[in-house]
């Protein structure tokens, strides 16, 4: 009901309301999305240095298997100067799905996230200098893994496993891969409040930030990411940290250690 | 609650009194019947995915002549399929059907079922379950994959449970094997008097296995026990009639490739969206369904496989 509601909404906006929308840079959307002018204005900031470019490129599978853990994979590493990226869906009860602050890693990030219906994926690219690159593709899918209760609630032990995180470092290729146990409740099934992850980042042992992530409602159960470094540059262990909005700290550390 | 396309189709049908005849021309399901013992035929799907040219017709049939009618093993993916069942058995014995059989509770599978729910409708009891369970679920996906084929197809799950061991089932005897791994309960049934195995989606042949529900270590445990049977003859649950042994083999090769690659992948820090463009085998390559098959199962099992792989960090 609240999804429906929510959906709502955001057509209104989307199409009756036009003129409160109107960007101040006109795109033409690859994607036609119908949506576009209204996540440029509200969730970009209608900025005026903005344009559709192939050079973000989004891969991910046509159609989305099981929608409460679609993967996608950003890369903007054809952008230099990067600052961060907004992962969007044009279409969804909550369409901000995460921004990404590459930070000392690369523009390019692996994850996992909840659909709701068919719909054009985005991940704007913002430079330091403040100009924006925007990419697209679209993935069709059943539909309810927003609305869908987490599986985590499903099983008695979700507790004990809260915030257990798994991973590791590949120095020699530059990748991190970290996955930290935790419902990502969206608030939008019956009678579960928001429960979500809300920040994470990849710290060295002094403390330098690496990497650095805000999520939101959409990303899966269970988040799980892939970062990109510089092929050999990355130390023997990095921490994880972060917390969620309930205020439960995330901590741990990816080595580049055996299994188990 | 938002309408689905289920919904609107259903409302289609039920306010429409004569849809155009050009439009119902389109999706009428042509089976062929193939003898392959004495009383028993089969019905050979497409080694496809579910497509709106194949209708969802991608899922063998087996047909066995018992005292009082013919014995139906799966009814396939929608009303309309389950009808075109009925026509067919008709035709094969005037009595019809007089028993159906669901080997486990996938929707191509089952959702012929409300055709026949006059008669016994066996499946193991965890069949049952199951399908009650998802049966709302894989009726909303195949109204999407499938859209007019299934106008008017309602979920009816099996009516009876049916134990392991040697049955008669409408007179005819038959040996109950209750396996799983391709799903939670996957049921393989041996004609005692033919020697024939029908072994459901445990067993496929030059069609890529589907993974929506499988315990990988279970399934190969269940090829296992399929080979012991020693059959003369196996039915697959999607591919040609296997009379050398190919389709255990091959499933069971797959599957253990499937599991390795995926480990490997998540071993060498690899994203789900990397390791579904990884090429294939040859030998697996040019199975039906590929690479969209794989590329599911990637989606199905990995998410599980990489958390078992990688080391704790906390
Ligand atoms: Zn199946």
């Amino acid at each position: 009901m609240i999804r429906v509601l929510a959906m709502a909404v955001g057509l209104c906006l989307g199409s009756g309301a036009w003129a409160l929308d109107d960007p101040v840079t006109r795109l033409d959307d690859p994607m036609g999305s119908g949506m576009w002018d209204y996540h440029q204005v509200r969730l970009l900031g209608d900025p005026a240095d903005i344009r559709f470019d192939d050079r973000v490129i989004l891969r991910a599978p046509a159609t989305a298997e099981d929608s409460l853990n679609v993967p996608l994979l950003v890369d903007a590493t054809g952008i230099d100067n990067v600052r961060r990226i907004l992962v969007f869906a044009d279409y969804g009860p909550i369409p901000h799905v995460l921004t990404y602050y590459p930070e000392q890693a690369q523009p390019r990030i692996g994850l996992r996230f909840k659909i709701d219906q068919g719909t054009a994926m985005r991940a704007a690219v913002e430079t330091h200098a403040g100009q924006w690159f925007v990419g697209s593709t679209y993935i069709d899918a059943a539909g309810g893994g927003c609305t869908a209760p987490a599986h985590a609630y499903a099983s008695d032990d979700w507790e004990e496993k809260l915030g257990e995180i798994h991973g590791r470092l590949w120095a020699a290729s530059g990748r991190a891969r970290v996955i930290v146990d935790h419902p990502m409740d969206t608030g939008l099934a019956d009678g579960i409040p928001v429960f979500i992850i809300e920040e994470l980042q990849l710290e060295t042992e002094d403390g330098t930030v690496m990497a650095r992530l805000e999520l939101f409602e959409p990303v899966n159960e269970d988040p799980a990411f892939s970062l990109y470094f510089e092929p050999g540059t990355l130390p023997a262990s990095l921490r994880v940290t972060g917390r969620d909005n309930n205020g439960n700290r995330i901590r741990g550390v990816l080595g580049g250690g055996e299994t188990h | 609650m938002r309408p689905t396309r289920r919904h609107l189709l259903g409302a289609l049908a039920a306010g429409l009194a004569a849809p155009k005849a050009f439009a119902q021309a389109r999706h009428v399901y042509d089976l062929q019947p193939r003898s392959i013992g004495d009383g028993l035929w089969m019905i050979e799907g497409a080694t496809e995915h579910f497509t709106d040219a194949n209708g969802g017709a991608i899922v063998n049939i087996v047909l066995a002549r018992g005292q009082t009618g013919l014995i139906l093993i799966d009814t396939g993916p929608s009303r309309r399929y389950g009808e075109a069942l009925a026509t067919l058995a008709r035709r094969l014995d005037l009595r019809g059907v007089s028993a159906v059989v669901n080997t486990h509770h996938h929707p191509d599978h089952f959702f012929g079922n409300q055709v026949f729910a006059d008669v016994p409708i066996l499946a193991l009891g965890e069949t049952q379950a199951a399908a009650r369970a998802e049966g709302d679920g894989f009726s909303d996906n195949m109204y999407r994959l499938l859209g007019d084929w299934m106008r008017g197809t309602e979920v009816v799950p099996p009516t009876r449970a049916l134990d392991g061991g040697s049955q008669l089932i409408d007179g005819r005897r038959v040996e109950a094997l209750p396996l799983g791994g391709h799903t939670v309960a996957d049921l393989a049934l041996l004609d005692t008097a033919t020697g024939t195995l029908v072994g459901g989606d445990l067993a496929f042949l030059d069609r890529a296995p589907t993974t929506p529900s499988a315990d990988l270590p279970c399934w190969l445990g269940a090829l296992d026990a399929l080979e012991s049977v020693g059959a003369a003859q196996l039915v697959p649950g999607h591919g040609p009639l296997d009379r050398a042994g190919r389709a255990v083999a091959q499933t069971r090769a797959y599957l253990g490739w499937l599991d390795t690659t995926l480990r490997e992948a998540a071993r060498a820090g690899l994203d789900m969206v990397e390791i579904m463009q990884h090429p294939l085998p040859p030998e697996f390559a040019g199975m039906g369904a590929q690479p969209q098959e794989f590329q599911r199962s990637v989606a199905h099992l990995f998410p599980e496989i990489e958390r078992m792989e990688l080391p704790r960090g906390n």
